[in-house]
């Protein structure tokens, strides 16, 4: 039992960062149907960024914000540079250019950080704290409360506020969204600049539990990825579930079979998604736009 | 209010519009008739921003605006009604109306209660998703949302496509009572009898071309547009 309780620690806390990857591709792929595969390097320019303004002497809270604005500005020129330059082109053709600067961003950073792997101190130090005979990092609580706080941020963003609206509106139907005066390229743009934020502040807060390197991207958007299929890309809540879900299978399978095969569960749950529910479990919405 | 010169407008390299002159005076309803493929939705995605024009001027009180963003265009006061409704599916019908007012500064309750007043079931309906309305209702919604933007000039694309003769006398009535609010109306119909007995003026396009124009009730008791569109 206690192994059990142990196991699911530390499966909702990989599993809210894979939830938290998994909202940004839901933003982005709502607002434009883009499928952006860099998802998971902003979790890594949000953990290295922090790791080397800190060693830089900058107070720890600061860097990380630094580190969060300068994934905002990658997200905001990803889109300004790669996406909108390609506006019009197929859902295939944009998914190349999403993997295409994936591969560069990774590319710069092994040259403005380097390739060693790094770790942040834990926010609020190491001792493990007893729960029903297992026991958990505190840093895991920050984990799972940053992501509790930016699920309920971006909630009442989408369902409380105009423009949160005008972004579920364009997701919607992109004509009328242009006909009543939405600014369609400022909302894409807000979506990547969001996703980028929510994907950086995962990779500060996780980084002290899973460390970081210039590539732990690519694993971050595969499995955010899957996390966003199995819960039917495009719904939120779907996101969320998902990623929890595929952290709770990840940590059983590498407790109870060998975590040499841990990576291999994405791929698995991937898979049988596409076989048996080609809509995901929240059956989200067709492609097809009338 | 609106003068189109020489308009022409293509997809890729498939010209739809040829050269289309076209006025709107402030205060009127004009009628834009013609068949299928003519060209009428072209001409209002032209004129809303949403479809470039390849050449020719659109003039809008005065000032060229062939080359404004289609929400600048919103905020100068031109709205647009889409053909086939074009509602936000799954946003409730009040999110869809109060997304019609997002280009002005402050989207008065006034607006929202003179859109429920003139279309009470929308008021009945107003937390309900917006696709699970009836097709009647989606119209309404559609020139609701459109008349949430406060339009100088509202272009009206098929209004009464698909609806029962009793919705079609409703949703044009309200357009006649719009006329009477001030509000000018560029109204496109393939129910071209309909429509141009509530117009002022109107326009007959085919293939891309205006090739009539003149008063309503002239155009109505025209031997070639009773034949061609009235099915006389
Ligand atoms: N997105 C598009 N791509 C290519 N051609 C198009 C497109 N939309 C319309 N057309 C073509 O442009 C011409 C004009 O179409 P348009 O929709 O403007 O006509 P319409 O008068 O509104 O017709 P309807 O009465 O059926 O609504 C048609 O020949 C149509 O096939
Ligand atoms: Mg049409």
């Amino acid at each position: 039992m206690a192994e059990f309780l142990q196991l699911v620690f530390s499966g909702l806390t990989v599993g809210a960062v894979y939830a938290l990857v998994a909202l940004g591709f839901t933003l982005i792929y709502n607002a434009s149907d883009v499928i952006n595969f860099a998802q998971g390097d902003f979790v890594m320019i949000g953990g290295m960024g922090t790791v080397f303004l800190a060693a830089a002497g900058i107070a720890l809270p600061l860097a990380a914000l630094i580190a969060i604005v300068g994934a905002v500005l990658v997200g905001l020129l990803l889109h300004r540079l790669a996406i909108e330059p390609a506006r019009g082109a197929s859902p295939v053709a944009l998914i190349m250019i999403t993997i295409g600067a994936s591969i560069f961003i990774k590319g710069v950073a092994q040259i403005v950080f380097d390739k060693q792997f790094h770790s942040l101190p834990a926010f609020s130090g190491d001792a493990p704290i007893a729960v029903g005979g297992a026991t958990i990092l505190p840093q895991s609580l920050w984990v799972l409360g940053v992501a509790l706080a930016l699920f309920v941020a971006l909630f009442l963003f989408l369902e409380k506020t105009l423009l949160g609206k005008a972004l579920l509106a364009t997701a919607a139907n992109r004509l009328a969204a242009r006909l009543v005066g939405v600014n369609v390229t400022i909302i894409l743009a807000l979506a990547f600049g969001v996703s980028a934020a929510i994907g950086a502040i995962a990779g500060v807060v996780v980084t002290p539990i899973t460390l970081t390197r210039y590539d732990v991207g690519t694993l971050f958007a595969l499995k955010g990825f899957a996390a966003a299929m199995v819960g039917g890309m495009g719904n939120p809540l779907g996101a969320v579930v998902g990623g929890l879900l595929i952290g709770l299978l990840e940590a059983f399978g590498a407790g109870y079979i060998s975590s040499t095969y841990k990576d291999a569960v994405a791929f698995v749950v991937i898979l049988l998604v596409l076989f048996f529910m080609p809509r995901g479990l929240f059956g989200g919405r067709s492609v097809e736009r009338v | 209010m609106l003068t189109v010169e020489k308009l022409c407008a293509a997809y890729g390299r498939i010209t739809v519009l040829h050269d289309v002159d076209l006025r709107v005076e402030t205060g009127e309803i004009v009628a834009l008739v013609g068949s299928n493929g003519a060209g009428k939705t072209t001409l209002l995605r032209t004129l809303s921003g949403v479809q470039p024009a390849a050449s020719g001027r659109i003039l809008f009180e005065g000032a060229p605006i062939e080359r404004t963003t289609a929400h600048a265009r919103v905020a100068q006061g031109i709205a647009q009604s889409p053909e086939g409704r074009q509602v936000f599916g799954p946003l409730s019908v009040e999110d869809n109306l109060r997304l019609g007012a997002f280009r002005r500064r402050s989207p008065d309750r006034d607006t929202l209660a003179y859109v429920y007043e003139m279309f009470p079931v929308l008021a009945e309906k107003r937390r309900i998703a917006a696709m699970s309305l009836s097709g009647g209702q989606q119209q309404m919604l559609a020139i609701g949302r459109a008349l949430m933007a406060a339009p100088k000039l509202l272009l009206l694309d098929e209004p009464s496509l698909g609806l029962a003769p009793l919705l079609v006398d409703q949703i044009l009535g309200a357009v006649v009572k719009l006329k009477a609010e001030g509000i000018t109306v560029l109204l496109v119909e393939q129910n071209a009898s309909a429509a141009l007995a509530i117009a002022d003026r109107g326009y007959v396009l085919e293939t891309g071309r205006v090739v009539l124009e003149g008063r309503g009730a002239d155009l109505l008791a025209d031997p070639k547009v009773k034949e061609a569109y009235l099915g006389l």
